[in-house]
Parts: structure tokens; sequence; C-alpha cells
């Protein structure tokens, strides 16, 4: 399938579960069950991009202070706790990741 | 729309709606921009690139969508990864329904494609305060198309400038890292609780044990096992969890 056949299904979709309780049918009610579900969703999947992403950066576990994803993804965890602002965030990983880069080259 | 012009009420509500909204357009126009840029590196055509900010209007599924694309996974799991992380949208919608319902099915239809995070926040927020003091919720609709439209345009906006430049940025600047950073970024903030550190633990352990197998399938198993694992320590102490909410 094409990157527009993708693009186009998740769009439609997502539409979709915006809608699903706009059309003036349904009660805004979701059962307890389903609502704590959804509400885990987020943390859930975000952390499953975020720990390969810094612990297997080549593909194989790295758990070495010589992984400077590693490294630079910490100090943006602990940035983001301590300051709840994104840009800050990103900011600060990225110029420890520079700032590694360029200090083991 | 005729009410838009006569009534100033209307007008008031929409332009409260884009002013509430301005803070939170600031710090989206820098994702829009990475999203951009990322999305031609990881080999999307510019078109589709750019398309998919309007189609798909949600940025954690279009990060994903990026970086699944550039991984080369399958259609089918690429589409039911931005599927998932776009299910809270269902909240939202439940959420919002009873303000909404006395609307004309025109404008619920219209608004459920600009209920983004970042609208809704402003909106609830907003719609539950006007309702705990009693307040005339006449030209709600308009709050909402206002703070609606003005992350539509700054998305759509700032896609195009990391579309446009994307490409000329050095892979030594670590553009694909900021990916990662992004999602720290969101999901740091949104860890309250010990059910929440569980459902990241455990679906980022698994994500990584499960990293080789085919199809990044590992992605969707880690989420699974997160939301099972968080579920259960929701529920062994649901007293102590109701309290804190």
């Amino acid at each position: 399938m094409p990157t527009w056949g993708i693009i186009t299904a998740i769009g439609v979709l997502t539409y979709g579960l915006r809608l699903a309780f706009l059309t003036g049918r349904r009660a805004g009610l979701l059962p307890p069950v389903v609502e704590h579900t959804l509400r885990f969703v987020p943390v859930a999947v975000l952390s499953a991009l975020i720990f390969p992403a810094l612990l297997q950066p080549a593909g194989v576990l790295d758990l070495s202070p010589g992984n400077v994803r590693l490294v630079a993804g910490l100090l943006a965890a602990l940035v983001a706790w301590r300051s709840r602002n994104a840009l800050l965030t990103v900011a600060a990983g990225t110029a420890l990741l520079w700032i590694l880069q360029a200090v083991l080259r | 729309m005729a009410g838009f012009v006569k009534s100033s009420p209307a007008r008031a509500e929409f332009i409260a709606g884009v002013r509430d909204e301005l803070p939170i357009v600031a710090g989206v126009v820098p994702f829009g921009m990475i999203y951009g840029a990322l999305a031609v590196a990881a080999g999307m055509p510019r078109a589709a690139a750019q398309a998919a900010s309007a189609i798909v209007f949600a940025g954690s599924a279009q990060f994903l969508m990026a970086q699944l694309v550039a991984a080369g996974a399958p259609a089918a799991v690429i589409i039911a990864s931005g599927v998932i992380v776009n299910l809270r949208h269902l909240l939202y919608s439940a959420s919002l329904a009873p303000y909404l319902r006395p609307l004309r099915a025109l404008w619920r239809w219209g608004l459920a494609y600009l209920l983004t995070d970042e609208a809704y926040a402003v909106g609830i927020t907003r719609f539950r305060a006007q309702q705990a003091r009693g307040a005339p919720m006449h030209h709600r609709q308009w709050y909402l198309l206002g703070a609606g439209l003005a992350l539509w345009i700054a998305w759509q906006a700032s896609t195009a400038v990391g579309v446009l430049f994307g490409a000329r940025v050095p892979a030594g600047w670590g553009l694909d890292f900021a990916l990662p950073l992004t999602f720290i970024a969101l999901v740091v903030p949104a860890i309250r609780d010990r059910a929440d550190v569980t459902a990241a633990l455990i679906a980022g352990g698994v994500a990584v044990a499960a990293a080789g197998l085919p199809l990044r399938l590992g992605l969707l198993l880690g989420v699974l096992c997160g939301i099972g694992a968080a579920l259960a320590v929701r529920w062994s102490a649901p007293r102590r969890a109701e309290d804190a909410a």
C-alpha cells in the first residue's frame, strides 16, 4: 500500500474516533473499564517508542555510558519532569547529544 | 454562519478561542516543523507529508507514521499503530458530547475534525468553567472553532516549513533524535501515579525485549502488555486511585 493509502486510512479512522460520540445518537458515557484502558494508551505507546530508541540505538541493547542517546534521553526526561516544558526538553536533549558526539568523536 | 456577522457574541467567542489557543500554538509550531522535516527524511513524498497534517491532523500519530514508514513496516502495522495512538480521541469525543449535543449536525461533524489534544484542552476547560458558574453558552461552538482553526492553520504552516527545509538538514544534527525527545516531553508530564509508571516501564521494557519480532510487532506487544499491567495495578488498589483522581 502506498503512503497515500496509509495516510487516508489513519485519517478516516481518526476522524471516526473524534466523531464517535458527536453524531448525536450516543450518550457521552464510556464504561469505566474502557475509560481506564484508554487513559493508559498514550503513556504505553510513547514509552514503547522511547525505550527502544534510547536503549537500542543501533539495534542491539546498549546500556553503556558510551550510548550518547541514552544519556541525552535521561537528561531530557529529567528536564521534562522538572520544567514540564516540551520545547526546553527537546532543546536540552539535542544540545547534550551534540556535545557528547563532539566530545566522543 | 450568518450568526457570526449578525451577533458580536459569536465573534467574541471565536476570538476568545483563538486567544486561548495561542500559547499552545507557540509550543506546537516547532513540532510541526520537526514533523515535516522528519517525514521527508523518512522518505515520504513531500505532498503526502504535507497532506497528512490535514488528513490525519494528529501530531503523535504523524510522527509515529513517519518513523514506521522509514523503518519499512507493513502498511497494516502502521495503520494499526496510528489508530491505537489516536484512540484517546474517543475520550475527548465522549467528554465533549454533552456540551455539543444541542448543536446542529454540521457543527458537530465539523468540530469533530478539529478535535485535537490542544483544542480539547482549552475547550473542555472553558465549558466546564462556564457550566460551573451557570454562564450562558449560546455561542460555545464558535469558541471551539476559534481554538481548532488557530491550531489547524499553525500546524499546516509549520509542516510546510519543515517539508521545505527538511531535506537540507545535515544528518549530523541528529534530527531523528528529536522524535524520542518529543515523546519524552509528552510522556513525562502525563505520568501521575503508580499505574502510569507501570504502563511506561512495562510497555517500554517489553518493546525492548520484543524488538526482534518481525513486522515491528514489538511496539504493539509492548503497548498491550503496558496497558494490561497498568490496569492490574489500578484495579488492585482502586480506592486509592479514585481518591487521588
